[in-house]
Parts: structure tokens; C-alpha cells; sequence
């Protein structure tokens, strides 16, 4: 109504009964310390088993299909390493959506992020300048390029969305498309030529010069590399950033109740603009990893996928930013393994993109894993507590 | 609209006529073109000076200028140029396109109806959006309904009907809208009775339809070894069909085609003048005022959002039965969501929804008619990315400039907590 | 009243209503009998809502029996009831803005034409009952256009188009001036002469004693007895309410006033529609005085509050603090210029439900020295503030680090106060500071914002209840319709001047 007559629910009576409080408390803390992991595990032990149940119902065994999913995942020292360099990127753009969803913002344009903070990588490398430049000088200066790149198009949305209320889903989902567009005409353009290497039979960038790459850590194809450990750190850093910070003490207010963000003063357009200009720097620097680390170079349509995959990370791992080294793990294990399923049992990779989103589904709807295993609801995390439905944006 | 964004929207307009004027029309080709209404031979034409009509709509935009500067009584006029200004955009387009490029004329009709065409998926998903929005319940999955209904039915007509047999077609759309209202029943069971938040529940299906369809397409599909069929054929209007012009050009079209007209018509009439209508649209907007007076919610939300699956369902059924006869992943490509911006653009209202969703039927048709066309500015030529990256470019700008001012549905997006 | 035999229209017997963590309803007895006007009483948080809306079939009683009419009766949801003849009127309103009255009349209960609404019919149904009972309603207005006075009468024109003949009025009267309230009686006056039964709930006083036939009391979820209007003072009420002897009257000393410190001068400000909801306001609060604003929400309240504190910018005129000008700076600004606020809202502005109390009370001040050093936020120094800051303000709560959302509405307050009046303010803006809560948080409550005042600083008051507006300021403004339209000192006003001025009338 127009006018905000009265704040107390007729539901919340206030009867003064402060010693119900406290033994609920006491509850509350037994649960607590389980619940964050808890959840998220038995979800997957459920979407596993119905995933078996459909592997089943189309004539294979599921036993034997995941067994070598996990023996594709981890079942050698090459398959770990291949696992984890499989990984690495989603790391980064996990990080960026998850980082987002504390601000209460849906980034879903991590792979758009991550594509254009890969290609000013792959451009700003082959500059002539560039020629001579140490690789120890010029492999910083190439991950700046790359985090620069995401950072303003991670910012493009977060300014539209400041400044106009659009909603940042579908300007990043645009924003993907466009991006990928552009720079699969960049790259594959020959008349005239712009980013493509005019030496090579297929449309990619040129190579950044071979100094120019991050050390490795297992050589087999496609390499591990220390990209990994930088993504790694930067979860750390994010979580301190998050939960030590006044800066994540703002992201958090906004994330949860922007109202009472403005009241404190606040500058809630301010942090939405930065938020998701450095999720998308994170994204970025993702990306620019994985051309330094792997090939140096950039084909066209070698990202795809990485974006709503991410967000499924983000989301198995409640956004929190420990959570997310674990999950990302997971998950691109699952990814590579998934080649060894097949190639024993004959079922496709998307059995386990299925098992991936049952997963997915369970995580979000905990309710339903909750049920099954009945486990009370205990303390609520930053993951319930953050607002992001509030409509369109229009009106607020 | 505030007057301070009409006069940088004015502002703006004015620039883009001196630019129209000063330099774009000096620059085009004089050589006359023509727009053409009906397919060759003897096509009924209508020719011009590019040039000469780009010099007019520039001084009709620095007019539309002008007025937004000309004070309080004017209002009224610059509010009417403004619309005609923005109008006016889309032809501007096509004349430039036309200058540029090497062909002399081109078939406006037929732009028209591949706009009418190109939007149906849009315009569909609009409705979906509409039903779901209306109630409250905020629904990002459209995307994910639509590719998962185009890949059931498609699997369905590839493995039992060969993707050829027509009996087998139409079963299959049939189950592609099935498929649609199975999603939404899901996003209602999480959304509306598990509460959780709806975007997240929007996400997780999206994810699940890529699965899915992905899964079938490569375990179904190809090894059925129908990959591609034989899609929808047109049907003639009866009477409607006979008319000179566009009788052969817009009433003979497609079955799912004249569907989405059927679609917005009924959505219109049910929400806004039934009973059944005034009860989902109560219970977007204020579900507890509704509960007090006896309306189920939970029953309301779940019926208008399985509706809106099923329209969806049958937005998917046209991109792999009717636009096309085939399935590739991720053929949805976004449409989805642009039709999520459409309805946000019609201010969630079905006749100003399909206008929008129109919209962007024509950014897709002028986009791959200027690709056909060859534009070319100076020597380069304009990639075909550019081209296809139009109606992406086009939600931006209609998001960010149409959120502002738009009302969603009073209760969109919160979740219903019931009295106990 | 009603024939011999009576057997009670509406009855509630033993009525308990469990919420998790707490009991609102419990054992209650509340009978209704034909013709009259039930008073139910207590204060806030007595749970006299949750047992209405028991009766109204929103909520399922834990234990207990309703009967209609004697009969035994059980409602799945509100319709059961509405078919029984029992409308309700909430607190909050429940109607849609967006659609017509005549819209938000039917729903529920449509008239149709096959599969199609009659609105024409509604329309015409809609006068009739309009012109039978004196409610004057627009059938094809927006009800968001309309006035609270407005909105109150399709309320009840929504409860007697479902023939009810037992209505629930739940505080109908908060939101009206001291003359529409008046008007309001005569309305319910005339509603039992035609033979309806009215329960009438509410926490004030004065209104029980003026129209109630009989009065029953409840007090922390149980019924403490009934009285009898005619045996009864504000004062005998008052303590049946509360358990308690109650003081009504503040302990106030005379105000020690010295210099202006805030200082409103011509200050317009238009609302998020483009309309104007401040007009040409000017008022000065002194050091060491408590200036009440008094008025019936909407009348601009909200926007003055917001154009002092920062969190909106009005469209001239100025605002100035110790001489300084804030007129444009944010909430921040003037936040460090030593003005607390207490937002009327205070779960969408004052707290974040889900962060613990002790972030809850450095929200405005986290950015700040001793509570960050660099980049670092220094977690010992905020649960110091936090242990000190419960302690002195009563907040009973088990611990600093649990989540604002778990405690009760008074104490939640107490945690803004807390915040907010524990520096060393120069002014003090509190609006709506105790609504919604218990008599022992509002005496807490008004005893802190006299001490502030007693302390020099300046507290600008913003309340709708008259009662708190009398009992606490010094000077009196009142806003109606956005002009400050008469300024008293508390001496020479009382309650039915200001009561004119709030409608609109003209003061002296």
C-alpha cells in the first residue's frame, strides 16, 4: 500500500518469551558446523544415484560407468593432473559468479568475461614492442591486459544495471553472445586481417612470444600450469576480501538488504558497478591463464561452455569462495573423465552433464535433499540470506 | 519519461540528423533503388533517391530535437516526435543498407513477414514470460523450456517417425508443448512450494535442458540417422490467402506461425477478462490480499506457470519442426531471453509485448537481409557478425532504456509465504 | 441487542495458535454476541491479531474450537469463513493498487457472465451497497490513487459485498485523523444498527471507552478477563493490559533549550511519483528540546525525514546542521556530522536481519576507526562496542553474534537506538520509534530519546500516534499535506486542536 502503516507481522507476535530463544539457539549451533558441507555432499550422492537410475533405464550399467568415470577422473597421476588442468579455469569464473552473488548480483556473463580478458591477452602479446620483452616482465604484464579485459566487461553491465536497473541476467547473457561473436570475427578475419595469425591454416591468433608463458607444473596435453595456483590464491584473497574487509562488509549489506545499505550510507550503485567490474576482472584474468599457460595463442569457440558451468560451481559451492576450489575440482574432474566413461562403456559425455545438473538441481533446492535425508534447517548462510530475486529492477 | 531523458534522447536524435544530413546522405550513391512488394516477376515497386529520404528523416530527427527543447506546451508534440523519430529508425536502416550495398531493390513485404516470422519464438516466449510474470513468479528458464521441448520433440520425430512421417510431426509438437509444461511444473514445485529464489531455480533448469538435449541429441538423435526432416509445411488461409499482395506472401505461412497470434489474442482476452484472469493477476501482484478472500495461490501460481510452460513448449517446437526440420545444441541461442526483454519492453502487457518481440523479429530479418545484400562502406565489407549481433545489441538498449520506467507485476519475484 | 437466549454469533473456546519458538494464542475464550461492539484489547504483541485471523480462517489454531452461531465449525481458508458471513478488515490493508476498486471488490467472489467478468453488475452492486450503509466509493477508481480514509471504506464495502454480517476490524483507526476517526464510529454505529456484529481491535484506549458494549483484555497471548465499558477508566484498562500499574505521563523535566541546531528552511520535496510531499517546510529544532511532528502518515512525513537524513535530495530549500549546510550530502555525510536516525522502518532500513547484532550496530560506523585499521575490519574492537552497547541498552538477546532477525520487535529496536543514540548526537531524528511494540519497550524507548534531550541535543520527533507526540515534545508541528500547517508549544495545544489541524481544519 502506499503508506507503511506498521512493520510487525501479525505473525511474529511479540510475547517477550525470551527463554524460547535461547535453547533454539543451542540448536542452531549443533547444526551448524555440518550444514554448509553437508548438504552439498548429500546432494550429490543423490543426483548420483538417480543418474544411475537413468543410466540404467537406457541399457547400461551404472556401476561400470561410473566406475571409470572415476578411474577417468583421478585414476592416475596423468588423470589427476589432466583433471585438475581441466579445472583451472572454472576456478576463476566460478569466482566471479560466486563473488557477484555476494553483492546479490547475478553474473552470468563469465564467460563472456573470460573470453574477452583471453583475447586482450592473446592481442596485447603480440604487439611488436613486445617483441624483445622478458618473459618474466611481459607475463605480468599480459595478465593485467587480461584482467583489464574482463574488468570492463564485467563493468558494462554493472554501470547498466546502476545507473538504469537493467538486470544483469540477460545483459550478460547478451553480452556473451556478442562477445563471442565479435571475437570469433576478429579472429577469423582475413580481409581484412586483424587479430589472425597469417601463418596458420586455421583461424587463430598469433602466438604470444614463447617467453611468454606460465611455468608449468605437469607437461602432458593440454598442460597443468600455474595458472592454477594463481586462481587459487585469488579465492583466498576474495575471501578476505569478502569477510574481513569494509569493502566485503558493504558487498555483503547490499547483497542482502540494499535498503538498509542506503540507510547506513553506503554507496550502494557505487558497489554494484565495482562488484561486478572485478568479477569480471576476475573472470579475466581466468582467461588470460589459460592462453598463457596452455598454447599462447586464442582459437575461436574454445571456451564454450565455460559459462553456465560456472555458475553451477558457484552455486555447488554456496558461494563461498573456499568452497569453490573444491567444487571447481569436482566438477572439471567430472568433465574429464567423462572421456574414459565413454570410451569403456560407450555412454556419451552428457550422462554426466545430466548427473551435473542433478546435482545442480538438488544443491539449489536443498529443501529436497533436506527431506529426503531429514536433516533439520540450521543456521542460514551468507548463500540463503542473499537477495537477488528483486524483481526487474524497475521500481526499487 | 523524465524531461531530462527526453532531452538526451532528443539530444541524441539531433546529432545522428546533422550526421544524416551533413555527411551520410552527401556520401550515398545517387543511383535510385527501390523497395519492392511482391516477389518477381512483375513486382508493384516504389523507387527513391536514397539520399533525398535520408536528408528528410535527418531534419525530421533535428526537429524531434528542437521540440524536446522547446518548453512545457510543446510536450505534447515532442513526445509524438519522439515516437515517430524512433519509428522512423528501422526504415532509415534499411534505405542506408540498400545505398550500400550493390543491389538496386529489395522485397519490403517480405521483410515485413520474416520480421512476423523471426519473432514467433520471441513473441511465444513473451507470452510464456507474460503467464509466469503475471502470477509472480519470476521465470528466467524460458530458455532452458524452449531447447528442451525442441530437443523431446524432435528426438521423438527423428526416432519414431523418421523425421519425415506427418503424423508423427504434429504428435511430436504435441509432446515438445508437453515437455514445455513438464519444466514449468518443475520450476513451479521449486520456485513456488520449495521457495526457493526463482532465478536460481530459472538457472538450474537452464542447466538441466543443456544436459538433456545434449544427451539426446547424441544418444538418440544421430543414431537414428535422422538428423534432419521435413518440417511444418504452409497452410493457406482460407479466403485471407486469395488477397492480392499479401495473400501468398503473410496468410499463407506456417501452423505454429499463425499460432502465436491465437496465443497473444487468448492470453489478452484470459487474463483481462475472466475471472480466472483477474485471480492470476491478483496474485502477482498482492497474493495476500487474494489469500484473505479465499483465492488458492499456490493452485494459481502453479496453473499459470505450467501455461506458460506449455506456450514456451511450443516456442521450442518451431525451432527444430517448423523453422527448421532438425535439432544442434544450443539452438535456442539466447531467444529466451530476448523474449524476456520483449515483455519487459511491453511492460508486461501482451499487445505491447508482440510489438516488441516484432522488434526484434526485424532486427534478425534486417540483419540477415542486409547480409544478403551486401552492404558494403567504402571497401569493407560488414561482417556478418556484426549483423548477427544486432538483436543482442537491440535487448541492451530496450533493457536498459525501458526498465526505468516499466512496473513489473507488484509481487514478481517474491516468493509466497502462506498464512498458517 | 440481541433476542433472549443468546447464543454467541462468533466464539472462539480455548483457542492456542503455536508459531515455531512462540506461543501468540494460548487457551483464549472471546465471544460475540448479535448487535454489539466488541472491544479486544491489549497491547502490542498480545496476540489479538493471530486470534482474529484464527477466526477468519488464515490461520489453523493449534487447539481449540470455533464456533458460528453455536455450531462447531473448522475453516480450511478464509473463504469457509467469508461463506459464514465473517469479513475482515486488517491492519494493512489488503488491496491491489494497481487494479479498480470494483476489481479489488470481486476478486474471490466474481460475478460472471459464463466464463466472462460482469463488471457491470459489480459496478452497480457496489453503489447499492455504497449508498445503504453511507460509504462513499468510486467503483472504477485506481486504489492506489486513493486516500487511506478511501482505501478503509473499500475495505469494508469488500467485506459487506460478501454479506458478512460479523465484521473484524483490525486497529482501523491508526491511520486516521481524530476526526475520521469520529466519522469512522458513526459508520460502525450504524453498521450494528442494521444488524451487524463488530469486533474492534485495537490498543487504544480513549477508543475502547468511547464505543465498545463490552471489552476483553489480552495479555501475552491470554485472555486476563473482561471489562465492562461503563466501570471503566484508561487508567483500570491500561493496567489490565499491561499486568502492571502504568504511567502514562513521561518524567520529564522542563526543556533547557539553547541554540538551533537543526534548521529546515523552505525545503520542497517531491516523492518518487513526481509529486510534491514537502511544501515549503520550515522548522528549527534547538539544543535540549524534542520537536514532535504530528500528522497522519502520507502527509509527508516519510520525505521530510529522508530530505534530513540524507537518503533523498529535495528540490530547494535548505537543510543545516550546527550551522552547516547538508541539503545535498548523503547519509554518510551527515551521519558524521553527529545525526542519528531512527528509520520508521526498521526492518527495511534500521537492520540487516540475516548479520549478527554486533554487526547491526557498527552498520553506520564500520568504515571508521577503531573498527577498521586499513583494509582490515577489527573484529575485537566491534564485539567490545557490541557487549557494551546490549548491556546498556537492555538488549536481551544470548549472545552478539546471533542474527538480528531472532529477536523480538522491541528488542530489535532497542539495537537502532543503540546505535544510533549512543554518541554524543547533536540532533536526533526518530520516526515511528515504538510502534509495534510492548508497553515495557515503549517506556524504555521514550525514556532514552528525554534523556538525549536532556543532553542537548536536538530530537526531531515524527509520530502518528498523537498519544506520543503529547507525551514526549516540547513543540509541535503539524504536517498536512506537506505544509507545516500550525506550530504550538506543548503548553498551549492539546489533542482536539491538534486533532483539527491534522484533518485539515484551521488552527488558532
Amino acid at each position: 500500500m502506499s503508506d507503511d502503516t506498521g512493520s510487525d507481522d501479525t505473525g511474529s507476535d511479540d510475547t517477550g518469551s525470551d527463554g524460547a530463544k535461547s535453547s533454539a539457539a543451542a540448536e542452531l549451533k549443533k547444526t551448524f558446523d555440518i550444514q554448509p558441507v553437508l548438504v552439498p555432499f548429500l546432494a550429490i550422492v543423490l543426483a548420483v544415484f538417480i543418474g544411475g537410475i537413468l543410466i540404467a533405464a537406457i541399457g547400461d550399467n551404472p556401476f561400470e560407468a561410473y566406475w571409470a568415470l572415476l578411474r577417468g577422473m583421478w585414476g592416475s597421476p596423468d588423470r589427476i593432473a589432466s583433471s585438475l588442468a581441466r579445472s583451472a579455469p572454472f576456478i576463476g569464473a566460478s569466482l566471479a559468479v560466486a563473488f557477484a552473488f555476494r553483492a546479490g548480483l547475478f553474473n552470468i556473463g563469465a564467460e563472456g568475461q573470460l573470453l574477452i580478458g583471453a583475447t586482450a591477452t592473446a592481442w596485447v602479446g603480440t604487439w611488436a614492442m613486445f617483441g624483445d620483452t622478458p618473459g618474466i616482465i611481459l607475463v605480468p604484464l599480459l595478465l593485467v591486459a587480461g584482467t583489464v579485459g574482463g574488468l570492463i566487461w564485467g563493468g558494462i553491465p554493472g554501470v547498466l544495471k546502476a545507473r538504469t536497473g537493467a538486470h544483469e541476467v540477460i545483459v550478460t547473457i547478451m553480452l556473451n553472445n556478442i562477445a563471442a561473436l565479435y571475437v570469433r570475427y576478429l579472429v577469423s578475419s582475413q580481409d581484412p586481417i586483424i587479430l589472425r595469425d597469417e601463418g596458420a591454416s586455421v583461424p587463430r591468433t598469433a602466438s604470444v612470444p614463447s617467453g611468454a608463458r606460465l611455468p608449468k607444473i605437469v607437461d602432458i596435453e593440454p598442460p597443468l600450469h600455474s595458472g592454477i595456483i594463481i586462481m587459487i590464491v585469488l579465492c583466498f584473497v576474495v575471501a578476505f576480501l569478502v569477510n574481513k574487509t569494509p569493502f566485503g562488509f558493504e558487498i555483503r549489506t547490499v547483497g542482502t538488504n540494499p535498503d538498509a545499505a542506503k540507510y547506513a550510507g553506503m554507496g550502494v550503485n557505487r558497489t554494484i558497478i565495482l562488484v561486478m567490474a572485478l568479477s569480471g576482472a576476475f573472470a579475466g584474468l581466468a582467461g588470460s591463464t589459460e592462453i598463457l599457460g596452455t598454447s599462447g595463442f586464442l582459437s575461436p569457440g574454445v571456451f564454450v561452455a565455460i559459462g553456465f558451468d560456472s555458475i553451477a560451481i558457484a552455486l555447488l559451492a554456496r558461494a563461498n569462495p573456499y568452497g569453490i576450489i573444491p567444487a571447481a575440482i569436482l566438477w572439471g574432474s567430472m568433465l574429464s573423465g567423462a572421456g574414459l566413461m565413454q570410451q569403456e562403456t560407450g555412454l556419451s559425455v552428457d550422462a554426466v552433464r545430466i548427473v551435473q545438473a542433478l546435482v545442480l538441481l538438488f544443491v539449489a533446492a536443498d529443501v529436497i535433499v533436506r527431506t529426503v535425508f531429514r536433516i533439520k534447517r540450521g543456521k542460514l548462510g551468507a548463500f540463503e540470506t542473499t537477495n537477488i530475486t528483486s524483481g526487474w529492477g524497475g521500481g526499487t | 519519461m523524465k524531461i531530462e531523458q527526453r532531452r538526451t534522447i532528443g539530444v541524441l536524435f539531433g546529432i545522428l540528423g546533422i550526421v544524416l544530413v551533413g555527411a551520410v546522405a552527401p556520401n550515398l550513391d545517387s543511383a535510385s533503388r527501390a523497395f519492392t512488394f511482391e516477389k518477381p516477376p512483375q513486382p508493384a515497386t516504389l523507387s527513391f533517391t536514397p539520399s533525398v529520404l535520408v536528408i528528410a528523416i535527418g531534419i525530421i530527427f533535428i526537429l524531434t530535437a528542437v521540440s524536446t527543447f522547446a518548453g512545457p506546451r510543446a510536450e505534447r508534440w515532442s513526445k509524438i516526435a519522439l515516437g515517430t523519430s524512433a519509428v522512423l529508425f528501422l526504415p532509415l536502416i534499411v534505405i542506408i543498407g540498400l545505398a550500400l550495398s550493390t543491389s538496386t531493390s529489395t522485397n519490403v513485404i517480405q521483410l515485413m513477414v520474416e520480421s512476423l516470422r523471426l519473432g514467433t519464438p520471441i513473441a511465444l516466449g513473451a507470452m510464456a514470460g507474460l503467464w509466469c510474470e503475471r502470477a509472480g513468479v519470476v521465470n528466467i528458464a524460458i530458455e532452458g523450456m524452449m531447447l528442451a521441448s525442441a530437443g523431446v520433440g524432435f528426438t521423438i520425430y527423428a526416432t519414431m517417425g523418421d523425421a519425415n512421417q506427418t503424423s508423427w510431426l504434429w504428435i511430436s509438437i504435441g509432446c515438445a508443448v508437453l515437455t514445455g509444461g513438464l519444466i514449468a511444473a518443475l520450476h513451479a514445485v521449486v520456485s513456488v512450494s520449495f521457495r526457493v529464489d526463482q532465478i536460481i531455480s530459472g538457472v538450474v533448469i537452464n542447466l538441466l535442458a543443456i544436459g538433456v538435449t545434449g544427451f539426446l541429441r547424441s544418444e538418440l538423435i544421430v543414431p537414428s540417422g535422422s538428423t534432419s526432416g521435413v518440417p511444418t509445411s504452409n497452410i493457406a488461409l482460407p479466403l485471407l490467402s486469395s488477397l492480392p499482395v499479401v495473400g501468398d506472401q503473410v496468410f499463407t505461412n506456417k501452423p505454429i506461425f499463425f499460432s502465436m497470434f491465437v496465443v497473444v489474442t487468448l492470453s489478452w482476452f484470459i487474463l483481462w477478462r475472466t475471472r480466472f484472469g483477474l485471480r492470476i493477476r491478483s496474485v502477482g501482484e498482492n497474493p495476500h490480499a487474494a489469500e484473505t478472500l479465499g483465492v488458492n495461490v499456490i493452485k494459481m501460481r502453479y496453473q499459470a506457470v505450467i501455461v506458460g510452460g506449455l506456450i514456451a513448449g511450443l516456442a521450442g517446437a518451431w525451432f527444430s519442426m517448423e523453422s527448421q526440420g532438425g535439432f544442434q545444441d544450443n539452438m535456442t541461442n539466447g531467444a529466451g531471453f530476448i523474449a524476456l526483454a520483449a515483455l519487459i519492453f511491453g511492460k508486461w502487457r501482451p499487445s505491447t509485448a508482440f510489438l516488441g518481440a516484432m522488434l526484434f523479429g526485424f532486427t534478425r530479418a534486417l540483419g540477415s537481409r542486409l547480409q544478403i545484400l551486401g552492404v558494403e562502406v567504402g571497401d569493407f565489407e560488414i561482417p556478418s557478425e556484426l549483423w548477427q549481433s544486432l538483436p543482442f545489441v537491440v535487448t541492451i538498449i530496450v533493457v536498459a532504456g525501458a526498465v526505468g520506467r516499466a512496473m513489473p507485476p507488484a509481487a514478481d519475484g517474491v516468493p509466497y509465504e502462506p498464512s498458517r | 441487542m440481541g433476542e433472549a437466549g443468546n447464543v454467541p454469533v462468533l466464539q472462539a473456546r480455548g483457542i492456542t495458535k503455536e508459531f515455531p519458538g512462540v506461543i501468540a494464542n494460548e487457551d483464549v475464550d472471546f465471544a460475540l454476541n448479535q448487535g454489539e461492539i466488541h472491544c479486544l484489547l491489549g497491547e502490542n504483541g498480545a496476540g489479538k491479531s493471530t486470534l482474529m485471523n484464527v477466526l477468519f480462517g488464515l490461520y489453523q489454531p493449534t487447539r481449540g474450537e470455533i464456533l458460528v452461531r453455536g455450531q462447531s465449525v473448522s475453516f480450511s481458508s478464509s473463504a469457509d469463513a467469508i461463506a459464514l458471513g465473517i469479513g475482515m478488515v486488517h491492519q494493512h490493508f489488503q488491496l491491489i493498487p494497481v487494479f479498480m476498486v470494483a476489481e479489488n471488490v470481486v476478486l474471490g467472489d466474481e460475478i460472471t457472465n459464463g466464463p466472462l467478468l460482469d463488471m457491470t453488475t459489480a459496478r452497480a452492486r457496489i453503489v447499492e451497497i455504497a449508498e445503504r450503509y453511507g460509504l462513499d466509493v468510486d467503483p472504477d477508481a485506481l486504489v492506489g490513487d486513493l486516500s487511506v480514509g478511501e482505501q478503509q471504506r473499500v475495505e469494508l464495502v469488500k467485506a459487506l459485498f460478501r454479506e458478512a454480517e460479523i465484521l473484524i476490524l483490525d486497529e482501523p483507526t491508526a491511520v486516521l485523523t481524530p476526526g475520521e476517526v469520529d466519522e469512522f464510529f458513526e459508520v460502525v454505529k450504524s453498521l450494528v444498527d442494521k444488524g451487524k456484529s463488530i469486533v474492534f481491535i485495537t490498543h487504544k484506549l480513549r477508543e475502547v471507552l468511547a464505543v465498545a458494549d463490552r471489552i476483553t483484555v489480552l495479555r501475552n497471548g491470554r485472555t486476563v478477563g473482561s471489562a465492562d465499558p461503563k466501570e471503566s477508566t484508561a487508567q483500570t484498562l491500561a493496567n489490565l493490559m499491561v499486568g502492571r500499574d502504568v504511567t502514562f505521563e513521561v518524567d520529564k523535566k522542563p526543556a533547557e533549550v539553547g541554540r538551533p541546531r537543526l534548521e529546515i528552511h523552505n525545503l520542497v520535496v517531491t516523492d518518487e511519483r513526481g509529486l510534491v510531499a514537502c511544501d515549503d517546510v520550515n522548522l528549527t529544532v534547538r539544543a535540549g528540546e524534542i520537536y514532535g511532528v504530528a500528522g497522519v502518515q502520507g502527509n509527508g512525513q516519510r520525505e521530510l525525514v529522508e530530505a534530513v537524513t540524507g537518503m533523498r535530495h529535495p528540490d530547494s530549500g535548505t537543510v543545516q546542521v550546527d550551522g552547516v549546510d547538508i541539503t545535498r550530502a548523503n547519509p554518510r555525510e551527515v551521519f558524521g556530522l553527529g545525526v542519528g536516525h531512527v528509520p520508521e522502518d526498521r526492518n527495511r532500513h534500521g537492520l540487516v536481519g540475516a548479520f549478527s547484532i554486533a554487526d547491526n550496530l557498527v552498520l553506520n560506523s564500520y568504515h571508521r576507526p577503531p573498527f577498521r585499521k586499513g583494509f582490515v575490519r577489527q573484529t575485537a574492537a566491534i564485539d567490545q562496542n557490541a557487549t557494551e552497547l546490549i548491556e546498556r541498552y537492555d538488549v536481551r538477546t544470548p549472545g552478539i553474534d546471533v542474527a538480528v532477525s531472532t529477536l523480538s520487535g522491541g528488542n530489535q529496536q532497542k539495537v537502532i537506538i543503540a546505535r544510533e543514540l549512543a554518541g554524543d548526537d547533536a540532533v536526533l531524528i526518530v520516526a515511528q520509534p515504538t510502534r509495534g511494540l510492548d508497553v515495557g519497550s515503549i517506556e524504555f524507548i521514550h525514556s532514552r530519546i528525554v534523556e538525549m534531550r536532556d543532553n542537548g541535543a536536538a530530537v526531531l520527533l515524527v509520530s502518528a500516534e498523537l498519544d506520543e507526540i503529547l507525551s514526549l515534545s516540547d513543540r509541535i508541528g503539524v504536517l498536512y499535506r506537506g505544509k507545516l500547517a500550525g506550530e504550538y508549544d506543548r503548553a498551549d495545544t492539546d489533542r482536539e486542536q491538534l486533532g483539527l489541524v491534522m484533518a485539515g481544519g484551521a488552527g488558532t
